[in-house]
């Protein structure tokens, strides 16, 4: 079943076609990789007015359409898609459970659901051809860092419902990889996969490779060594350059960022390229829109604002316009690789984690970037926000690496070097507290970075 | 003439200590004599033993933050002022002590210590003949 070749598109679906380009092939679809900015932005007005049309099936977009006031027909041009309203997580919320679909419920194959915190979960569907396209996004990625049928790739991701599990484990195997599905969790179990099955490439959140590592210390294993590991993709969470850097040396491999979020697929859609200078956008599959979060109007290049994607390629739940939360910034739209896709640069963070502290705004990330500046603490820390005596104090607790002095004095000078830069970054002075390393929680998937403890006057 | 003493990070709440007492006696590491110092957040557990080396891997090996430092243990008689007149020909050398601790054994009192600058703490200690405590003495 193929939506788009019924309505007599051609060449919108051509990349589910199952061919493994030769190993010295540096693309895995060349011809979508390597097109020019003019024949992406051909394609992409192609496939934008198919996939309006099809939306047009879904009782949603056909109430949000006449709402508006526009048609089909009036997207012309890309800039027309500025016509098109906004898809936020509150509307898929709203048109719980299948009230977004642009398809018939018997074409559609896949249900991923994430539970929401506040108010309904959310659904997202896909049919065959839906998974088929995930499955090249992915393999696309994979292929572009250098991974070949002869890899053998250990996904450390949740599988079920996270689509971290399957996403990858489809993209590694659509590449020819052996693919282990070892899943998150069980560190001494992964380890002992990677040693035995000569784990080449592994896919984990960040704070689970700094997990690992711990792990592997104290089993006496180096992954520098003990193991052929020699790629890393790593996601889901957010993480600063400094970060990744930490891990490429603790690791003795390349680690490459890796966007994805549900609501589009899952991951494939976005990932670094050799030259690690921000992460290729599918501009076949998607338009990417970075926007003011206040006014929703276009930033320009170069500039933060919230990322906004629209499916080009999706049959059974295409989203338009779709309000992703993330903030990033587009870096370029060339590449030395040869790929002229646009380049995002590593999210800032989410415009949900944003803390506001006494009217200052404040990214996680940001006192991530400072943290690891310093050689004497370890990945791992957690930020907490308190009310005390009617004032909003922030606590950073982070982890000795090494204890490297037995003098209070030098550690109390530690302390204060940390305050001082973290002040530098945030314009704040939070309390700064050094624990023993492995004190703080870790969780074996996504990281809790923050606890906000503060009481809430309203 | 200096010994090694462990120096352990631990956090101002229940169960590092815990943990560290533990791993040592499993590994049958006697403690000869141990002091904790500390700030609100943290402290410093810091412990001389039968077995400074076996100890600092042990516990390196379980994850916890180690150090070993070389500290200088003065044996002294257990009289009233000698400790007193111990640290004043150090302090009379331009030596400062970044901390000190004290315990009995074998019917004397032993000081133990960490100097600033190091090297030269153990020069005053040779030209005045003070007497001092080797590991052999505690193995
Ligand atoms: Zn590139």
């Amino acid at each position: 079943m193929c939506i788009f070749a019924k309505d007599n598109i051609t060449n919108i679906i051509n990349m589910a076609q199952k061919h493994i380009p030769d190993s010295s092939c540096q693309y895995f679809n060349e011809k979508e990789e390597t097109l020019t900015r003019e024949q992406i932005e051909a394609l992409q007005l192609e496939r934008l007015q198919a996939t309006v049309k099809h939306c047009m099936n879904s009782p949603f977009y056909k109430a949000r359409f006449e709402e508006a006031g526009i048609k089909p027909e009036d997207i012309k041009t890309l800039d027309d898609i500025r016509k098109i309203p906004f898809t936020t997580k509150k509307d898929l919320r709203d048109t719980y459970p299948f009230g977004m679909a642009s398809t018939s419920l018997k074409d559609c194959i896949r249900l991923h659901s994430s539970s929401g915190t506040t108010g309904n979960p959310t659904v997202i569907l896909h049919t065959q051809n839906d998974i088929d396209e995930w499955a090249n996004q992915v393999a696309r990625n994979l292929w572009m860092v250098g991974l070949r049928p002869d890899d053998v790739f250990q996904n450390s991701s949740g599988y079920g419902m996270f689509t971290g599990g399957l996403g990858f484990q489809y993209g590694a195997e659509r590449v020819g990889m052996l693919t282990i599905p070892a899943a998150a969790g069980n560190s001494l179990r992964q380890i002992k996969f990677m040693t035995d099955f000569g784990t080449t490439a592994l896919h984990a959140v960040p704070s689970y490779v700094t997990r690992l590592k711990e792990v592997m210390d104290q089993a006496g294993v180096d992954p520098k060594t003990d193991t052929k590991l020699r790629v890393l993709a790593i996601g889901a969470e957010p993480h600063s350059e400094e970060q990744r850097r930490r891990i490429e040396e603790m690791m003795g491999v390349k680690a490459y960022n890796s966007f994805g979020m549900s609501e589009m697929c899952g991951p494939g859609v976005g990932f670094e390229c050799p030259e690690q200078n921000g992460l290729h956008f599918w501009e076949d599959y998607y338009i990417v829109e970075i926007v003011d979060p206040e006014t929703l109007e276009p930033v320009a290049d170069g500039e933060i604002g919230e990322l906004v994607l629209t499916t080009l390629c999706r049959e059974a739940m295409p989203l338009l316009r779709y309000r992703t939360r993330d903030l990033t910034r587009v870096l370029g739209r060339s590449c030395p690789c040869g790929r002229n896709h646009v380049r995002i640069d590593r999210m800032k963070g989410r415009s949900d984690d944003m803390i506001v502290l006494r009217g200052v705004n404040i990214f996680p990330i940001q006192i991530e970037k400072i943290l690891m500046q310093f050689p004497e603490l370890a990945n791992n820390y957690l930020i907490t926000l308190t009310t005390d005596e009617d004032n909003d104090n922030m606590t950073v607790e982070v982890e000795l690496e090494e204890l490297f002095t037995d003098d209070f004095q030098r550690l109390l000078k530690l302390t204060s070097d940390v305050k001082r830069a973290l002040k530098d970054e945030i314009l704040l002075t939070p309390h700064v507290k050094l624990v023993p390393k492995g004190s703080l929680p870790v969780s074996e998937g996504k990281a809790v970075r923050v606890v906000d403890k503060r009481t809430v006057y309203q | 003439m200096t010994i090694k003493q462990l120096s352990i990070f631990i956090e101002n709440k229940g169960g590092t200590l815990i943990k560290v007492l533990d791993l040592l006696s499993k590994a049958n590491i006697q403690i000869i004599a141990s002091t904790i110092a500390d700030t609100k957040d943290y402290g410093i557990y810091r412990v001389l033993c039968n077995n400074p080396s076996q100890a600092y891997i042990i516990l390196k090996e379980a994850g916890i933050n180690v150090q070993l430092a070389d500290v200088i243990a003065l044996s002294i008689d257990d009289e009233p002022g000698r400790a007193a007149s111990a640290i004043k020909t150090l302090s009379d050398d331009g030596i400062s002590i970044l901390y000190m601790y004290s315990f009995l054994w074998k019917g004397k009192g032993v000081l133990v210590f960490r100097t600033d600058p190091a090297e030269k703490a153990k020069e005053t200690i040779m030209i005045k003949k003070l007497s001092f405590l080797t590991e052999a003495d505690f193995a």
